[in-house]
């Protein structure tokens, strides 16, 4: 039956990957590293790592993945490159690298001296891959990494705000082009002495008895 | 199965996203491609960590998901800093550091 979960789980993540690779709109590149994250999540769940196929689901195809949704939206339009590829040329170029790394890789995995490599792992013990002592870990042995994580992020979220802040008004273009007009019109127009009549006056408005005082402005005005 | 299967499974996604990095002009798809490489990276690290039976590969793999969600967040933030400015969104074209 694991076996059975095992190749479900990893030709959706293989699948998931290449299609990262290969997909032109990075919406649906975005869509297929979801698809490879739930798959690779299996994949901890049958290496009995409950605790981090969690945080794979809820960090990464929660948060992170949501992340890059809302750039794509902001930035997607405007993302697909100007000329195409770097042509069949360096296509070609990077499968082969690729093709060669996987074999190093597949070497380095068969020709390794790990005997245990090709067994199903060690013995299960009750408290492997729990919060309990993943937490233990965290607070014991793995202190120092833990408060340096914690520093690492406070200055990643503190160098994202100053990366993509603005820098006055809505674009620098905009005000540029806003100092450039001259705006020219008579004084107090646009205000309320306006509307009244006293500034700009329309021919026809001073006999209508709008108000009292109004009333009697144009009874002056008529004289 | 075997741990040997898992650690293919990780070579395979690790040499998909090599490739994809080294193909891709986008600045966005480069950035899920390194998604995918760390991804295979923590995949070993908890095949490891069943084959050894102790907990220090999972440790070693949420370590990894810290400096992702980092890389993530100041990758994207430089992609958004630079389509402010309305320059081109090519990987070919990022050369220069001058503000």
């Amino acid at each position: 039956m694991s076996a059975v979960l095992f190749f479900i789980a990893g030709i959706g993540a293989v699948a998931g990957a290449i299609g990262v690779a290969t997909v032109r709109n990075p919406f649906y590149a975005v869509l297929a590293l979801v698809s490879h994250l739930l798959c690779l999540a299996a994949l901890f769940l049958l290496l009995r790592a409950e605790f981090v196929a969690a945080a794979q689901v809820v960090v990464y195809a929660g948060a992170v993945m949501v992340l890059y949704v809302f750039v794509v939206a902001y930035v997607g339009g405007a993302a697909d490159p100007v000329r195409p590829a770097g042509g069949p040329g360096l296509r070609a170029a990077s499968i082969v690298f690729a093709a060669l790394l996987f074999a190093e890789l597949l070497i380095a995995i068969i020709g390794s001296g790990l005997k245990a490599i090709d067994t199903k792992g060690a013995a299960y013990q009750p408290g492997f891959g729990t919060p309990n002592q993943i937490g233990e870990l965290l607070l014991t042995r793995f202190l120092f990494p833990f408060e340096t994580a914690s520093f690492l992020l406070l200055i990643a979220a503190v160098g994202a705000v100053v990366l993509a802040r603005r820098r006055g008004g809505l674009d620098p273009d905009h005000d540029e082009l806003m100092r450039t007009i001259p705006v020219k019109r008579p004084l107090g127009t646009g205000t309320t002495r306006e509307g009244v009549g006293d500034v700009n006056p329309t021919p026809g408005m001073g006999s209508l008895p709008i108000a009292v005082g109004a009333g009697d402005e144009s009874q002056e005005r008529g004289r | 199965m075997n741990i040997g299967w898992y650690l293919a499974v990780s070579a395979l996604v690790f040499c998909t996203g090599a490739a994809g990095v080294l193909t891709r002009r986008s600045p966005l798809v480069i950035l899920l491609c390194l998604e995918l490489m760390l991804n295979a990276a923590n995949l070993a690290l908890i095949a490891f960590s069943r084959m050894w039976g102790n907990g220090d590969g999972q440790i070693f793999a949420i370590i990894v998901m810290v400096v992702a969600a980092c890389e993530v967040c100041i990758g994207l933030g430089l992609v958004v800093a630079i389509f402010r400015r309305r320059l081109p969104i090519d990987v070919d074209e990022m050369r220069e550091l001058h503000g």
